[in-house]
């Protein structure tokens, strides 16, 4: 059987199809603001990789912000059930998800089996998700991607303000006229979501096997911010922005 | 007066309220507080009250947190060591 | 040459004297300088009344502009720094007024400046570039309560800034444009300024003109203050101070909401920490005259 799962963000679309267990095909699309044409978008481009059709796929599951928005979805799921599902497929030993995407954050307990026992959220505010670092690499003129390796080349603590995105980004335009190396202040920023990634995960407490995905965790220097932070280590999946759409499929392929 | 001293945020509201009508500037909370969050200094009326230090106020609902187990009964340090019960958290 | 982008935030700068006042005829010469993150204020009173007052914005220095505020007072007037007795220093750069004789938190020159221009106001509502202050006083201006939130741009100056770069509105247009509207979307976020951008594209996108997205973001504003301001309760008169209080879109929000409307405290709302400044100074210069007269 053929199922398909799309995690709509708030920045990218991820589509992943399944044909039984194994991965037939994928896509990670930018979302414009209508989310149903972006969803549209990544699943074409999803299929065609696979060399499907819509019509090969029997039951599709959305996930993500923009879950609601998708009309050939069958059936809907939360972001943190998908994670749950997709974790514990990829990482059956993982007990903790640490997921940190562009809008929201979340802290996430699994039982092993792939059911939620504990979870916390950070959001309504920009401040700790990934579209600060995207605010502030713009506020630094730098391209988001070399965020991460800038930051790992300082191992300076500058003092900063980082509560807020909109104080932070005048922040950073002074530190920049008071000649602070970028290095500097990349990794004060990096810090600042460590710091509030760390809270929001000692709430649901921590149990080994950890596991960091969404978007953030490709960032080298939030990572490496994260770990010191948290004083313990965990796993990356090498696309650990697929693994919400990964276990919207699952919860698509098991259904009944 | 009614100090309040911390913020509110899309996570929640964090406040740490200090009645300068009942604190004496006896320091208690100084020493008490693990963080060295407190400060006694004359206030804008020139009496010797406690505040949060300012640099700090932005940030208590972290620097808190070790206090503030989430299950079980709750003792903050601050809050009895102030004999005169001028210490009161939000959250 | 670049082209310059038109700053859309800007808003305007002046100065007033009482031009019916010498201020040579008085003996009690006393300032306040309000040094706020986006504004500086200062205020000139001559034996309690109000002399002269200026405004400007703030420059990257601290005090520069509580130089240039002071001097807006005296220009035109003969008096120098040094005719005046006694100056309070107040607001975000406080610690920067360098010519001040003495600093107080910008918490207590609102309520005595508010409730000095008002009698009747026991609630003020200060909505300055950084933060949003919830106070409550007594009769005497004194504080009682008070309440503080500068941790983030949500219901401060700043994040009205933000829109009005965003959708390229002059500042002072917002207020009108916000309350001219025939229906008005669901509001933003009122907890984060960043998401509420990114609301708000989303809301011209789906058809809502730029007045009806405003008044989106002024009705988030107006809701983020509200839930503070109720943490210490509304005793009447209440009244807002600081730059927003000249936005009607967020006032008449706010009003609504809490059901109380605001009085109006003359001169210019603004000005309350510079005159509550300059109240403290006369106090200060008159114990400092009763003790040199032992």
């Amino acid at each position: 059987m053929v199922s398909a799962g799309i995690d709509v963000g708030a920045e990218t679309v991820k589509v992943v199809i399944l044909n039984g267990d194994k991965i037939v095909g994928r896509s990670i699309v930018r979302g414009g603001l209508d989310r149903s044409k972006s969803s549209d978008e990544a699943m074409d481009e999803a299929l065609k990789s696979a060399g499907l059709s819509r019509g090969d796929v029997e039951r599709t599951v959305a996930t993500g912000i923009g879950r609601k928005e998708v009309e050939f979805a069958t059936a809907v799921a939360t972001e943190i059930a998908a994670d749950a599902r997709g974790v514990t497929i990829l990482f059956p030993s993982v007990r903790t998800i640490i997921d940190v995407g562009a809008e929201e954050a979340r802290g996430i307990k699994t039982d092993g089996t792939g059911k939620v026992t504990d979870f916390a959220k950070n959001e309504k505010c920009a401040a700790g998700v990934g579209s600060f670092v995207g605010s502030m690499a713009r506020a630094l003129e730098i391209q988001l991607e070399d965020m991460g390796p800038l930051s790992l080349e300082s191992d300076k603590e500058i003092p900063m303000n980082v509560t807020c995105v909109v104080f932070a980004e005048s922040e950073v335009v002074s530190l920049i006229h008071a000649k602070v190396p970028k290095p500097d202040i990349a990794r004060a920023i990096h810090g600042a979501i460590a710091t509030r990634t760390t809270s929001m995960v000692r709430r649901v407490g921590i149990e080994k096997e950890v596991v960091f995905i969404g978007g953030v965790a490709k960032n080298p220097g939030v990572v490496e911010s994260l770990k010191r932070h948290l004083g313990v280590d965990f796993l990356i999946p090498e696309e650990p922005q697929m693994v919400g759409a990964m276990g919207a499929a699952i919860i698509a392929a098991t259904a009944n | 007066m009614l100090a309040n001293y911390g913020y509110s945020d899309g996570s929640g509201t964090y406040y740490i309220t200090l009645d300068t009508d009942k604190c004496d500037g006896c320091r208690d909370c100084v020493t008490a507080c693990p963080q060295q969050m407190f400060l006694v200094e004359p206030d804008d009326y020139d009496d010797d009250k406690a505040v949060i230090k300012e640099a700090m106020r932005k940030d208590v609902k972290y620097l808190c947190a070790p206090c503030k187990p989430t299950a079980g009964p709750r003792e903050l340090p601050c809050e009895t060591a102030c004999t005169p019960r001028a210490i009161v958290h939000s959250w | 040459m670049a082209e310059q982008k038109p700053e859309f935030w800007r808003w305007h700068e002046y100065t007033w004297r009482d031009e019916g006042k010498n201020w040579k005829d008085y003996e009690k010469i006393t300032a306040g300088v309000d040094i706020g993150s986006v504004s500086s204020k200062a205020a000139i009173m001559v034996d309690g009344e109000l002399y002269s007052y200026s405004l400007f914005r703030t420059g990257s220095s601290s005090p520069d502009s509580a130089h240039k505020a002071i001097q807006g007072c005296l220009d035109g007037t003969g008096m120098t720094l040094d005719d005046i007795k006694f100056i309070v220093g107040t607001g975000y750069g406080r610690v920067n007024v360098p010519f001040a004789h003495k600093t107080v938190t910008e918490i207590a020159c609102h309520a005595r400046g508010a409730n000095s221009m008002n009698a009747g106001v026991r609630t003020i509502l200060d909505m300055g570039g950084q933060d949003c202050k919830a106070i409550l006083c007594d009769e005497n201006g004194k504080v009682q309560q008070f309440l503080m939130n500068d941790k983030c741009a949500a219901g401060t100056g700043r994040g009205m800034e933000v829109v009005s770069d965003l959708l390229s509105v002059p500042i002072g247009d917002i207020g009108p444009l916000s309350l001219g509207v025939d229906r008005e979307p669901p509001p933003v976020s009122s907890t984060c300024v960043v998401f509420a951008k990114t609301e708000a594209v989303g809301l011209l996108r789906e058809g809502f003109n730029v007045a009806e997205v405003l008044a989106a973001y002024c009705a988030a504003m107006a809701h983020r203050v509200v839930t503070l301001i109720q943490r210490v309760g509304v005793k009447k008169e209440f009244a807002i101070t600081g730059g927003i209080s000249k936005n009607a879109g967020v006032v008449k929000r706010i009003e609504k909401e809490l059901g109380v409307e605001a009085v109006e405290i003359a001169p210019d709302a603004q000005l309350a920490g510079a005159i509550g400044a300059a109240n403290f100074a006369k106090d200060l210069l008159a114990k400092q005259m009763a003790r040199a007269a032992g």
